[in-house]
């Protein structure tokens, strides 16, 4: 399951598809403050954006990756800085925790970025397995790595070293 | 829903939140004291698990009554007896290897009882328990991987890893104690029998501590009544700290 752009559904007026797609693109810009270079769509916590016709009202649901991520509240009031910026007075985020986020929701375009930034990107859990089970080095794509603590830096993250450059680096865990 | 099923269900909840409040705050003593850098950040990030289902699970219970508590009136201006978190998670862990076998055991439990209440009636508690499985399994994981390695170590770790757990197992029984759960609970499918989850939790214990070289400890089991808000002498100083700052300054934000 991935989240996307709205589409028109019944029902729904011209206007109103336009002004919620235009609250998307904006709640999607905003980065997570912990890897600041993925967009909270790139991470695939954005689940949804909703603009109703009175006011005009935005809601924007958005799921923790961990119960216990810090970062929501940050999250949280970037969104409603940024569309507010955007012309939108009346904004509510909304946090559910079900379905229960996956890493299998961050998009191509995210793995290519955290790569980029020196973060392995995680595995996948729903398409068959790669060649290779291993973690690649995102400094220097050896895929002679180790983990050396299965915790890190911040809840989504654990600490491997790379055998072939020697650099410590993070990993995006899976699950 | 009536007033009466909604105090019963928040009994209930506040039960698996006060065990992940709890067991959250002992985490956090360990970060500077941990016997290496990596366990400071991993008990850290454990803990931060914990107090963030602790934080879901209160937010709901104090949802569920009216006037609405929030997450913070629970966990600051509650006194002792209104907690009712069991006697495992709130005694102090001193030794490292006592924060091992505990993890290990609450975790182990807690692995079982979210898979199972994932199929909660109640949809908050479904979702709640859909996320935390995740989560503890990895701190099953980690617990066993120290488990493992400090009980099939030297003389030395193998003596405290055997008496740490020797420590920790009387206060297992009262983990899978259904006597204070209304039954109402359980025939509307909103709660999880925790008698239930006992074989899976004996049979997953058994696979590492025999792994571990350890044995099963046969201890009398201590009596329990956390779930009736009676607890140990460790309850009162751990509540002093977890909410000191919250009651000297009330009302205060940054």
């Amino acid at each position: 399951m991935r989240t996307s752009p709205p589409s028109a559904a019944p029902g729904t007026r011209p206007v109103e598809l336009v002004e919620t797609s235009r609250a998307w693109a904006i709640a999607a810009g905003v980065l997570d403050p912990e890897v600041p270079v993925l967009t909270i769509e790139d991470l695939g916590i954005l689940r949804s954006v909703e603009v109703s016709d009175e006011s005009p009202a935005v809601t924007v649901t958005i799921t923790p990756t961990y119960s216990g991520c810090p970062a929501m509240e940050a999250i949280r009031d970037d969104i409603v800085a940024a569309l507010t910026d955007g012309g939108f007075d009346d904004v509510h985020v909304r946090f559910v925790l079900s379905p229960a986020w996956t890493t299998d929701w961050m998009s191509d375009e995210g793995r290519r970025k955290l790569e980029e930034y020196g973060v392995a990107p995680p595995g996948r859990t729903d398409r068959p397995v790669s060649l290779s089970l291993s973690v690649r080095c995102p400094q220097c794509g050896s895929p002679d790595t180790r983990e050396l603590s299965r915790f890190g830096s911040t809840a989504c993250k654990s600490l491997w070293v790379c055998s072939s450059c020697r650099e410590p680096f993070d990993h995006f865990k899976t699950i | 829903m009536d007033v009466a099923t909604s105090s019963v269900r928040q009994g209930y909840v506040l039960g698996l939140a006060d065990d992940a409040l709890v067991a959250a705050q002992r985490m956090g003593e360990w970060i500077a004291a941990s016997p290496q850098i990596e366990e400071d950040v991993a008990l850290g990030n454990i803990g931060l698990d914990l107090l963030g289902q602790a934080r879901s699970l209160l937010t709901y219970a104090g949802s569920l009554e009216t006037p609405v508590r929030t997450e913070d009136d629970l966990a600051y201006w509650r006194d002792e007896h209104e907690f009712r978190n069991v006697h495992l998670v709130e005694r102090p862990t001193a030794d490292y290897a006592v924060a091992m076998a505990r993890l290990l055991v609450l975790s182990t439990y807690l692995c079982e009882l979210y898979a199972l209440l994932r199929s909660s009636t109640d949809g908050t508690l479904a979702a709640v328990a859909a996320k935390a499985v995740k989560e503890v399994d990895y701190h099953r994981d980690h617990a066993a991987m120290w488990v493992l390695r400090l009980g099939d170590g030297t003389d030395e770790s193998h003596r405290r890893m055997q008496a740490a757990l020797d420590s920790e197992w009387p206060f297992v029984d009262e983990l899978f104690d259904s006597s204070y759960l209304n039954p109402v609970l359980l025939e509307t499918g909103v709660a999880v029998d925790p008698t239930v989850l006992r074989s899976a939790f004996d049979r997953r214990m058994a696979d590492v501590l025999t792994e571990a070289t350890l044995a099963v400890p046969s201890t009398r089991p201590a009596p329990g009544g956390g779930r009736s808000g009676v607890h140990t002498d460790a309850m009162a100083p751990l509540l002093a700290e977890l909410q000191g700052v919250a009651r000297a300054h009330p009302g205060a934000t940054w």
